[in-house]
């Protein structure tokens, strides 16, 4: 790839006068040799994979199987038809579509991992919203995810985006700064501009913790997806309006990795710290358990840290 | 760089609920699967950190489960994958560990099928992305996102040499190699990750190389099982 930072998808992308979306197809199409054809069909079909798990939150039960959480999805979509909404109804449908696909998500349905499955209702919650809204292409879209997917590349690889690693700033965060600026872009705004949302997006999610309520991906991690669709069209809507990350958005990305690496285990989707165990959480994890797995004893485990090298069995021969 | 591509950002498509503890783990087991090169008859599976903690709300168990009969990440059979095993005569043990783990998300996993016997270690880095760190206990880091061969061979001088020029014959660049040995003269791995799948052509003739023991296909890309006969 020819960009690691933020700061490199605007000048390379100004400099040649391409979208992001461009500089990101070209670049997947050099690091993979696989024809372009090939790489812009499976982005499209990862689209429709987006659009059916919103077409099945809004229409089929999406009762997880914990019984914790469904149908939230289906109630914003019911109460945008009532009348006037406090978010405005774009806001709003942005919002029921993103819990309606983590809703999906948390019923073991089929989704898009947007960087994750745990943020997985983010992206088609602002982009299949916005869609209708503007009466956008699919194939317009389909160049969006590779904006979002060029953001997500550079915050992967120069942070992290699972919550075990970062938290929920990784998670949530990192889809929030992705739908951000490929919002932007969507809309026809700068390169420069993209890069702006994509920091302030991010600065809003700084140091959230990832602290799943029995660990499941379901509390508070649907509600933080519906909340996560709002921010990021706010943040697009920042951008465009002008305003500018003050910190570099790179420098940002960097916070990131500098608050979650110094997050305590328990923050970090061990279900052993926050929303999980406040005495709600507790009640309802211990509703739920019933572990199947015994604990590995001492001798057996010590063998699986040592990187000595010791007695190997033999496999089949070739 | 830690993640390759665009698609292991936006993508895979999977079976819900966490890409790192479902989809992930799916693809751990199924890594797993072809290093052993069939449907093993018994697993043994020892989760760490976060695995350990949170498996059983994440289906991390069921996903490898499943990873380990073959399935892709959006397979719809991974939630009933313990049924799948059952079926298969596959029988599966899980653990947890308490004990500090190179990264939150680690699995160790041993499997058995007759003679043949394995073990990898390896951890799921976020969207559905794993790392292999060992198999058999040789240190290596496998990605799975590109086709790679696992060599297992005697640590003899020249046969590296032999081994990469009956691949460069069939004009497949290596992207990235590496090896580890036991001890000196001893048992060795080479792991290479390869710019396109290597032929069955190629395959024949390096085991027929001298001091070559055992050659594995790793590729997630693919479907099928890439070992299969």
């Amino acid at each position: 790839m020819r960009f690691k930072h933020l700061h490199e998808l605007n000048t390379i992308c100004t400099a040649e006068s391409k979208t992001i979306a461009q500089l990101m197809i070209e670049e997947q199409v050099q690091e993979t040799n696989t024809p372009e054809a090939d790489v812009v069909k499976q982005m499209s079909e990862y689209y429709q994979v987006m659009k059916e798990a919103v077409r099945k939150g809004l229409t089929e039960d999406t009762t997880s199987r914990s019984g914790l959480t469904g149908g939230d999805g289906k109630k914003m979509a019911e109460y945008i038809r009532q009348g006037e909404t406090c978010s405005g109804d774009a806001s709003a449908l942005a919002m029921a579509y993103a819990l309606c696909v983590s809703e999906v998500n948390a019923s073991m349905g089929r989704i898009v991992a947007t960087p994750t499955a745990g943020s997985c209702g983010i992206i088609p919650g602002v982009f299949i919203s916005s869609q209708e809204r503007f009466g956008w292409t699919d194939e317009h879209l389909v160049n969006g995810l590779f904006c979002a997917g060029a953001i997500g590349y550079v915050i992967a690889n120069n942070s992290f985006i699972s919550g075990a690693e970062g938290g929920c700033q990784a998670e949530v965060g990192s889809a929030i700064g992705m739908a951000a600026g490929a919002m932007v872009e969507l809309r026809g705004g700068t390169p420069e501009q993209v890069v702006h949302a994509v920091g302030l997006a991010l600065k809003n999610t700084l140091g959230l913790i990832c602290d799943p309520v029995a660990g499941l991906v379901e509390i508070p991690c649907i509600v933080r997806n519906g909340l996560g669709a709002v921010t990021a069209l706010a943040a697009a809507d920042m951008a465009l309006a002008g305003v500018r990350s003050a910190i570099p958005s790179d420098e940002v990305i960097d916070v990131m990795l500098e608050v979650g690496s110094a997050m305590p285990s328990r923050h970090r989707e061990t279900a052993q710290g926050g929303l999980a165990q406040t005495p709600t959480g507790r009640k309802m994890m211990q509703k739920l358990a019933k572990p199947k797995a015994k604990r590995a004893e001492p001798e057996e485990t010590s063998e699986t840290d040592s990187e000595a090298p010791g007695v190997q069995p033999e496999m089949d021969e070739k | 760089m830690r993640f390759k591509d665009v698609f292991s950002i936006i993508g895979p498509s999977m079976t819900g609920p966490s890409s790192s503890h479902t989809a992930g783990a799916a693809r751990l087991g199924r890594i797993a699967r072809q290093w052993l090169g069939c449907t093993p008859e018994r697993a043994r599976l020892t989760l760490y950190g976060s695995f350990a903690d949170t498996y059983q709300g994440h289906g991390t168990d069921l996903a490898l489960i499943g990873g380990l009969l073959g399935y892709v990440t959006d397979d719809p059979r991974i939630p009933d994958a313990e049924q799948y095993a059952v079926e298969a005569g596959m029988e599966v043990e899980f653990y947890t560990s308490g004990l500090p783990a190179p990264h939150p998300n680690t699995v160790k996993i041993e499997l058995w099928h007759g003679e043949r016997e394995c073990s990898l270690i390896g951890a799921s880095i976020g969207g559905g992305s794993v790392s292999v760190h060992a198999l058999n206990d040789f240190r290596v880091q496998i990605s799975g996102e590109f086709p790679t061969l696992v060599l297992r061979h005697a640590d003899k001088a020249g046969v590296l040499a032999s081994v990469t020029s009956t691949i460069s014959s069939s004009g497949v660049n290596i992207g990235y190699m590496q090896v580890d040995r036991k001890a000196r003269d001893g048992e060795a791995l080479t792991a290479m990750e390869m710019d396109a799948p290597p032929s069955e052509e190629i395959l024949k003739r390096l085991r027929s190389l001298d001091h070559v023991l055992n050659i594995r296909v790793i590729d997630l890309k693919r479907g099928v099982d890439p070992n299969a006969v």
